[in-house]
């Protein structure tokens, strides 16, 4: 159902689909019962001359089961729609798959700069490839991220992908996604981060090993590298903070 | 209290500034959250046409530019919820309410409840200076995460931010003070007879409102005062690199910010509850199992709030505790729904103004209530988070809860208030003009949320997937119908202002209700009861067999 509005471009964004239809179904199901209920009950028991109110409590058996069978309909529906749900959620943010590479991504107001390792397979070493604004990645490879942030909360999301995790400064937080369809694609920042919140964005490209192998050899040639260089995140970040406390 | 405070007829100044007649305080929470809702509606046109027809000349404002997009978005967030949905929810309908309703002459504690709208008074007009100082208006969400609103390098606007925070907390104050009053009123100034099952619904919601609010309120008092010495003394509460943490401050807010939901929510089934009882002219289905479900949310609303924090951060771990405590959340909520829909079987259902916002309560409050399952659900809360699905879907809550319960409230007690009826043709337009539009406005966004734009971005030019013609079309209708939405507005304050004078009389008790307040005359005068009433009975004795009329007010003998 997500797809008919979204792109789905990573393997787990399948899973995350499959879970918004079996919502969707279950409660859209409901939904119109309830509605269907409550103006059928409307028409039926419109004001008529003649015809006098019933006088019902609410506490005597014969009525009581009608909202006690919903009830129990209710808390069975939770169970089919949460026991999913948190196996996606397990499976996306719990429990990370072997990776075949590893990127750092950096998020700073307003810009995303992203590091991988150049062709020599190592992260921090001199072929580093480090890009602004865009990331390319090969199709169909399990990729580790670690993210961080300069300044402020902000929220790295690839909506194609389903991926979306906030980024805290001080912290590096991992997460993986496995891209499984060659294309450009968003990076949002989804958290509010300031004046330039709305301007964040940034472009996933998604390529055939190939492709990928020759960016990054085209990239990672000092030249161009000291062309696209941005500086590293300092190791000891207070540096930044007090330079813009300044 | 004091007797003279009480009987004496007080002078234009004193009685219209420093009344402390429950009445009065009333009035002055709803004309200045009216006040506020034509402020926050207004912003919401600005933003809503920037995003409608990007960068161009809004009428009557001008270019919006991405600053002042951010300030708008915060600004209608936080005086919606903070300075339209509680004062004229718990603060104008519990002051008018609770005395008239549980039969005494004021309030517990006058001077306070004076001192409380004071309090908001003062809290909304700093909100508002913050559009004259340098930089503007705080732009950094409602939700002020840290350390964007901790650092004025970060969000650029220092002092907007620090008026922000201390117009909150001003706010806040207010609302504990009103809370005490509320809830010992009710505990201890009850007419003789009044059991604590023969409550009316409205007030026991107000009162379990305010115990909610109070218990919540403490944490994130607290983290306030921790920003505002971030903003102001250069501490590092919420700073990491001095030993701080930003999720500090999330988990302190939505502590507060979830229950804060059911703050608001509650006084507008109360409300609900009256109006449906009184024009299905029957008993409450399960007056004691709509009690029971109450408490139920209310204890349950506060094990939910790192749902909003799925994605923050948070120990992954978590999530599934927090998913799990969601959805249970929603097994009292649609029991409460279910028994007001079971409320209407066997009625006489008079389809009066007020009976149709309350319907039309329920049927949008339930869109409201099944979207909230897509983002409880850990898994799928991954996509939609922060996107417009998440706003429309909590504005299928809090408009149903701010905007129509209110209406439903007060086009019901408007003839109590001023002793006038509303015209009943202008309330209809009105209903039908507002009902409509709402859901043209929401719908697309539900659509535009699951195809993936992100909140509070002033303009999708820079995102190649979000920048589609189709997309945008939606966005343009659900302006449009805003539009059409804001004008219908105007209908209800002609007839507002105009039925105030010019209204047909309305007698003590125009919808043969019930409960206390119908037995004194419209206005009520100052004291409430010429004579203190005698409880008999609970509060919704419609349809008794073997009676000429077909509803026992509480206060009659046998």
């Amino acid at each position: 159902m997500l797809e008919r509005y979204s792109t789905a471009a990573s393997t787990y964004a399948h899973w995350i689909d499959y879970q918004f239809l079996l919502i969707a179904v279950l409660v859209g199901f409901w939904l119109i019962v309830a509605e269907a209920v409550m103006f059928w009950l409307i028409f039926k028991f419109r004001a008529k001359d003649g015809r006098p109110t019933q006088y019902i409590t609410g506490e005597e058996k014969q009525y009581t089961k009608w909202i006690t069978i919903p009830h129990v309909l209710v808390i069975l529906c939770d169970l089919v729609i949460i026991v999913p749900a948190i196996m996606v959620w397990y499976n996306i943010k719990q429990v990370m798959p072997a990776a075949d590479e590893t990127v750092r991504v950096i998020a700073q107001q307003w810009a995303w700069s992203f590091q991988q390792a150049g062709p020599d397979g190592v992260m921090d070493t001199a072929d580093d490839v480090r890009t602004v604004g865009e990331l390319h990645v090969k199709v169909n490879s399990t990729y580790h991220f670690e993210l961080m942030s300069r300044d402020v909360v902000h929220s790295f999301a690839i909506p194609a992908f389903r991926l979306k995790q906030d980024a805290l400064p001080g912290r590096t937080i991992t997460g993986w996604f496995r891209p499984n369809r060659v294309g450009t694609y968003d990076i949002q920042c989804t958290q509010m981060c300031g004046l330039g919140h709305g301007l964040m964005a940034g472009r996933i490209i998604v390529e055939t090993p190939q492709a990928h192998a020759a960016w990054l050899m085209h990239n990672s040639s000092p030249a161009v590298a000291g062309q696209q260089a941005i500086p590293a995140l300092p190791t000891d970040a207070s540096s930044t903070m007090a330079e813009v406390r300044r | 209290m004091t007797t003279e405070v009480h009987h004496a007829e007080p002078g234009i100044f004193r009685k219209y500034f420093f009344s402390t007649d429950h009445k009065m305080i009333a009035m002055q929470y709803l004309f200045t959250g009216m006040a506020m809702a034509l402020i926050g509606g207004f912003f919401a046109y600005v933003f809503r046409m920037q995003l409608g027809f990007p960068n161009q000349q809004v009428p009557g404002y001008g270019i919006v530019t991405p600053g002042r997009y951010n300030a708008l978005v915060t600004m209608h967030g936080s005086i919606m919820i903070f300075w339209v949905a509680m004062p004229v929810l718990i603060a104008a309908f519990g002051n008018f309410l609770i005395p008239l309703m549980v039969g005494c002459d004021d309030m517990a504690f006058p001077r306070i409840n004076r001192l409380s709208y004071q309090i908001f008074l003062l809290s909304a007009l700093v909100l508002l200076a913050s559009f004259l100082v340098k930089g503007g208006p705080f732009g950094g969400a409602w939700t002020a995460y840290p350390p964007l609103s901790a650092v004025g390098a970060y969000n650029l606007t220092p002092i907007g931010a620090t008026l922000w925070l201390l117009a909150v907390a001003l706010e806040f104050i207010a609302f504990l003070l009103g809370g005490i009053n509320f809830t010992v009123t009710t505990m201890n100034s009850r007419a003789p007879g009044m059991k604590m099952y023969d409550i009316p619904l409205v007030v026991w919601m107000i009162v379990l409102a305010s115990i909610i609010f109070m218990c919540s309120a403490g944490p994130l008092i607290a983290g306030a005062v921790m920003l505002l010495f971030d903003q102001t003394m250069s501490t590092g509460f919420y700073d990491p690199t001095r030993g701080g943490d930003p999720l500090l401050w999330q988990h302190l807010f939505w502590f507060f910010g979830h229950p804060e939901v059911y703050v608001v929510l509650l006084p507008a089934m109360g409300i609900v509850a009256e109006v449906v009882a009184v024009f299905a002219r029957k008993k409450v289905f399960g007056y004691k199992t709509v009690l029971y479900t109450t408490w139920a949310v209310g204890f349950l609303s506060f094990v939910v709030w790192a749902h909003h924090q799925f994605v923050a951060g948070i120990d992954p771990r978590m999530a599934n505790i927090f998913s799990i405590t969601t959805l249970l959340i929603s097994v009292p909520i649609t029991e409460m729904v279910f028994l007001y829909i079971a409320t209407l079987y066997g009625g006489s259902i008079h389809l009066d103004t007020p009976m149709l916002w309350a319907l039309a309560f329920i049927a949008e409050f339930m869109i409201g209530g099944v979207t909230g399952i897509f983002l409880g659900s850990s898994g799928t809360d991954i996509y939609l988070h922060d996107t417009y699905f998440v706003i429309a879907h909590f504005h299928y809550t809090f408009v149903p809860i701010a905007i129509i319960a209110v209406y439903a409230g007060i086009t019901f007690w408007y003839p109590k208030m001023f002793g006038r009826m509303l015209n009943e043709t202008l309330g209809k337009i009105h209903f039908w003009g507002t009902v409509i539009p709402f859901n043209v406005i929401f719908i697309p966004l539900f659509i535009t949320g699951t195809a993936g734009d992100q909140r509070r971005v002033y303009s999708y030019a820079q995102f190649a997937e979000q920048s589609r013609p189709a997309l945008q079309h939606l966005r343009t209708t659900s302006t449009v119908a805003l539009l059409v939405m804001l004008a219908f507005q105007f209908v209800f304050l002609f007839n507002f202002f105009r039925s105030v004078r010019s209204g047909t009389s309305a007698g003590a008790n125009p919808w043969r209700s019930t409960t206390l307040e119908w037995t004194v005359p419209s206005p009520p005068p100052h004291g409430n009861f010429a004579e203190m009433p005698t409880v008999y009975r609970g509060p919704y004795e419609y349809g008794l067999p073997g009676r000429a009329d077909d509803f026992l007010p509480q206060n009659v003998p046998d």
